[in-house]
């Protein structure tokens, strides 16, 4: 992999790029999925290929192959420079990088169990018994579950002089019971919705998850909902579970905190921020109990946000986001930084594959945890809904007005969790919404929950995020916004 | 990118190796380029040339699909034996079907060979020129200019072959003002159909006329989507159309095809023959596509069917599954929808209070049977009072049903193919619809 990257640095300096970047990248990846007693989906991948990213007359230019010979390499590496020379015909300024070390290391994410080692047969038995205890449920129609593997293995070669070589292992399990009945379709998943978990680690993440020991219970709950009261309409406090959490974060902290989209360059797709530049230190964002962060290090924990240097070479930090409910900081690239006249990157730059350049992702933007205990706060809450498991997600192309909708809520009254809610919902303004934080749950309650499907770019590039969230309670908050009078 | 000879001497070699009952090979070569521009400047140009082999076989009873990108001979013999192998551990399936054997297929012809060549120096020209447009109102630019090329060759071990070449091109532009943007794109095998001066004024003046919008309280109201917010919505009805789909509930179409649904001007086929679609003439396992009348006047009255769907459920195979296996079985992806003869210009002259909406963002469903969406209206949102355009307003968010909505059509626009970015390209009028539902507003 070194040799090939080496061909295309080489070969674009040779044509007079004053910057050079190549990633080889090898993907493996295992998929296996279960529907209704059956294998729905046995299959594996493999992409082996080089992206080379060059600076030349002041402009960018990337090309891509997976044809690893000589002369291929050679011509990519070439047809770079040439459509950094084509970028360059409508440039406003010459591309400047905030500076970066050279840095030569190797780094492998903790891996337990290679789960590409453990049979597939056990993996299908695990699924097939999961299915099995979710039709059990009378009322369940559907029943869905996965594991889902990759293995990525990257060489990242710049004409700083840099050699990094990382390897990470990612799995991730769950599984949706759906239940049709009457006019309604009910779908309750686990341990989360749209896959269920994903990590950064081996196999040890599906033993943790004791999947088949949650099932019964999901089912039960995915035929219940038909039987249980609406969403009511109105304004009420609310408590979010740690993975709906999660992703509220996600959306309305996470993307808006992206500098690219701050400074435009995503304004045709995935549109703008409304965390303009002068809000930088200003912005009350949330109340004082709310402190985020970005954090890509792996003391962090094993998020699909972890790894050692992102795609430009740049060491992992711990970016300051939210700090005491103030807003303290961006995810940036070397270029957005420099833009800003900051003096590094916070090394957030990620490519989906060796085929796609790399753009600011979030890494893993976390919620700190508080103090409360889950019990202690539902105790504390005389008339609020709790909600979880996410449905639906929307937010405006500058991610200030949202709405999501849950899978199952759960009235509380005068301190007690009652009666079942389906059709959950809540909506509001993004910093409203975070300045109405009075209460977070502690470490025992906190979980890195991880988000395989963020799209992003044009072409599109999906990613891996990471966000870790304990229970909250927010006060104050339209819900039943979904369903319309 | 691969030929169709290579991909033939490629699928000889996975014969060689693969000594399952049944083998099948696809082999799809890519050639793609796109230039990126924001801030009237391009800050991202990329090219890639990429091929990838996949394998699936079936061995007594049982299925699997291994890929790769490598093509030397030790690739093809770990993919070709690595199938068997995934494919023996597994449970025995006893409704898969053994594979297809040749089929005879109508030709489409969507090469240009102009579009698959078009170089990065002729794309900065094009948007140099479209930021020069941006320039003169003093707004800014961002988009993209993209064009390439595929050829997909799908073979099975019972002599089945299937190719298909086709070329692409995309121009979308966003022109942002202070306070205000707008937005046009458009798709094509052709590029020189995209017409991206015209696209770039077009967005320029949704961004002029939308300037210093204004607030509008949330509620219901008449509204003239243009053909890509239509198609936004439309897309979250392709997997309900699956004849799978309503079998195993999960439709919401599910105890309801051949109810009058939907108003009785909304007619719906599917058709990859239409001259404004795209793609191939066959389906994942080589099935010839048929064009299926889904709506007709208001009422589903025929779902799409992959092979072994329609075994399953006592139909005919319709020519729309995906690659197998999958979980989803099939869905119409050519879909064309009916319309009429008013324009939106007309639709404006004959509102009396309206909004006229240029398209939808970050739409997601919110109840899969009652089919409510939401979303936010995004890049030149505009009130219309006594049949005038008068301003933008601060776009919106909808919680709409979108069964509901399409029996409150009133006017409809000759279709025409458009092209959005939370589905795919379809051929679809413009619309007039009474009594859309938005819940709330933002800042921008």
């Amino acid at each position: 992999m070194k040799d090939f990257a080496r061909w295309a640095v080489d070969t674009a300096l040779v044509r007079r790029a004053t910057y050079a970047d190549v990633r080889v990248v090898d993907i493996r990846e295992r998929y296996l999925s279960t529907k209704n007693g059956r294998a729905a989906q046995v299959r594996e991948s493999q992409s082996l290929g080089l992206g080379v990213r060059a600076i030349a007359e002041g402009a960018w230019g990337f090309a891509a192959t997976d044809d690893l010979t000589r002369a291929s390499i050679d011509r990519t590496a070439a047809r770079a420079v040439e459509i950094a020379r084509a970028s360059a015909l409508a440039k406003k300024h010459n591309v400047q990088l905030a500076p970066e070390a050279k840095i030569v290391d190797r780094w492998e994410a903790p891996c337990q169990i290679d789960p590409f080692s453990v049979p597939i047969s056990v993996c299908l038995d695990l699924l097939l018994k999961v299915d099995a205890a979710l039709r059990q449920v009378q009322g369940v129609t559907l029943a869905e579950a996965l594991m889902d593997f990759r293995r990525i293995e990257q060489f990242f070669l710049s004409s700083l002089g840099s050699e990094i070589h990382q390897v990470k292992t990612q799995t991730g399990a769950g599984y949706v019971a759906t239940s049709f009945a009457g006019n309604e379709i009910q779908r309750r998943s686990y341990p989360n919705s749209f896959g269920g978990q994903y990590q950064t680690k081996g196999y040890e993440l599906v033993e943790e998850l004791d999947l088949v020991g949650n099932a019964s219970r999901i089912a039960e709950e995915a035929v219940a909902l038909h039987r249980c009261d609406q969403c009511p309409t109105g304004v009420r406090d609310i408590l979010l579970d740690s993975s709906q959490l999660g992703l509220q974060i996600h959306e309305s902290i996470g993307h808006p905190i992206e500098l690219d989209r701050v400074l435009g360059a995503e304004a045709n797709f995935a549109g703008m921020s409304f965390l303009t530049l002068e809000k930088l230190g200003t912005l009350k964002y949330a109340s004082d109990i709310v402190n985020v962060v970005a954090d890509a290090t792996p003391a962090h924990g094993p998020g699909l946000g972890t790894f050692a240097y992102d795609d430009e070479g740049v060491p992992t930090q711990c970016t300051p986001i939210i700090k005491d409910g103030l807003f303290a900081g961006y995810l940036t690239s070397r270029e957005t930084a420099a833009a800003i006249r900051q003096t590094r990157s916070t090394g957030a730059m990620r490519a989906e594959s060796w085929n796609r350049i790399p753009l600011i992702r979030m890494t893993n933007v976390s919620l700190l945890p508080g103090t409360w205990k889950l019990e202690d706060l539902i105790a504390d809450t005389d008339d609020g809904i709790y909600m979880e498991t996410n449905r639906s997600w929307s937010i405006d192309d500058r991610r200030y007005n949202f709405q999501f909708g849950t899978e199952i809520g759960w009235e509380i009254r005068d301190g007690k969790k009652t009666r079942m809610l389906k059709n959950p919902s809540y909506g509001g303004i993004t910093t409203e919404f975070w300045n109405s934080c009075d209460a977070i749950c502690g470490p025992e309650n906190w979980v890195l929950w991880g988000t395989p499907n963020c799209g992003k770019g044009q072409p599109m590039q999906t990613m891996g995020t990471g966000h870790g969230a304990s229970p909250a309670r927010f006060r104050k908050v339209q819900v039943g916004v979904a369903y319309p009078g | 990118m691969l030929t169709r000879q290579r991909a033939e001497q490629i699928f000889e070699k996975v014969l060689k190796y693969c000594t399952a009952e049944e083998t099948e090979a696809t082999i799809a070569s890519t050639s793609y380029a796109l230039t990126r521009f924001a801030n009237n400047t391009i800050h991202q140009n990329v090219a890639e040339e990429t091929s990838v082999l996949s394998v699936r076989v079936v061995a007594d009873g049982r299925t699997a699909r291994v890929s790769t990108n490598k093509f030397d001979e030790e690739s093809i013999r770990q993919v070709a034996e690595g199938a068997l192998a995934l494919a023996r551990l597994q449970p025995p399936d006893p409704d898969l079907l053994s594979m297809l054997g040749p089929q005879t297929y109508r030709a489409v012809d969507r090469f240009h060979s102009e579009t698959a060549g078009r170089s990065a120096r002729a794309r900065a020209e094009t948007v140099s020129r479209v930021i020069a447009r941006a320039e003169k109102d003093h707004l800014t630019a961002a988009g993209v200019f993209s064009s390439g090329a595929t050829a997909f060759t799908l073979f099975n071990s019972r002599g089945l072959v299937a190719h298909h070449e086709e070329t692409h091109s995309e121009f979308s532009v966003t022109m942002l003002g202070e306070s205000s943007s707008g937005w046009a794109k458009r798709t094509s095998p052709n590029w020189l159909e995209l017409e991206a001066l015209e696209l770039a004024d077009r967005a320029a003046r949704k961004a002029l006329e939308s300037r210093e919008p204004r607030v509008l309280a949330p509620g219901k109201y008449t509204v003239i989507l243009e053909p890509v917010a239509l198609l936004d919505l439309l897309g979250f009805l392709v997997l309900d159309f699956s004849g799978l789909a309503v079998h195993e509930q999960r439709s919401c179409f599910t105890g309801r095809v051949g109810e009058k649904l939907l108003g009785e001007n909304i007619n719906i086929r599917d058709d990859v023959f239409h001259p404004l679609q795209m793609g191939a003439p066959f389906d994942g396992e080589g099935v010839p596509r048929q064009r299926v009348l889904i709506v007709e006047k208001g009422v589903v009255q025929n779902l799409v069917y992959a092979r072994q769907t329609a075994k399953k459920v006592g139909a005919q195979p319709t020519g729309h599954g995906f690659p197998v296996p999958n979980e989803v079985g099939e869905a119409p992806v050519n879909i064309v929808m009916e319309g009429d003869r008013t324009s939106v210009e007309e639709m404006i002259r004959r509102t009396p209070q309206g909004l006229l909406v240029t398209r939808f963002w970050y739409i997601r469903e919110v109840d899969p049977y009652q089919k409510i969406l939401t979303g936010m209206t995004r890049d030149g949102t505009l009130w219309i009072e006594n049949g005038q355009v008068r301003h933008g307003v601060k776009n919106l968010r909808f919680n709409q049903s979108l069964i509901e909505m399409l029996g409150q059509v009133e006017m409809m626009s000759p279709p025409q193919r458009a092209a959005g970015e939370e589905s795919f390209e379809m051929v679809v009028p413009a619309v007039k619809i009474r009594e859309f539902n938005f819940s709330s507003l933002t800042e921008y």
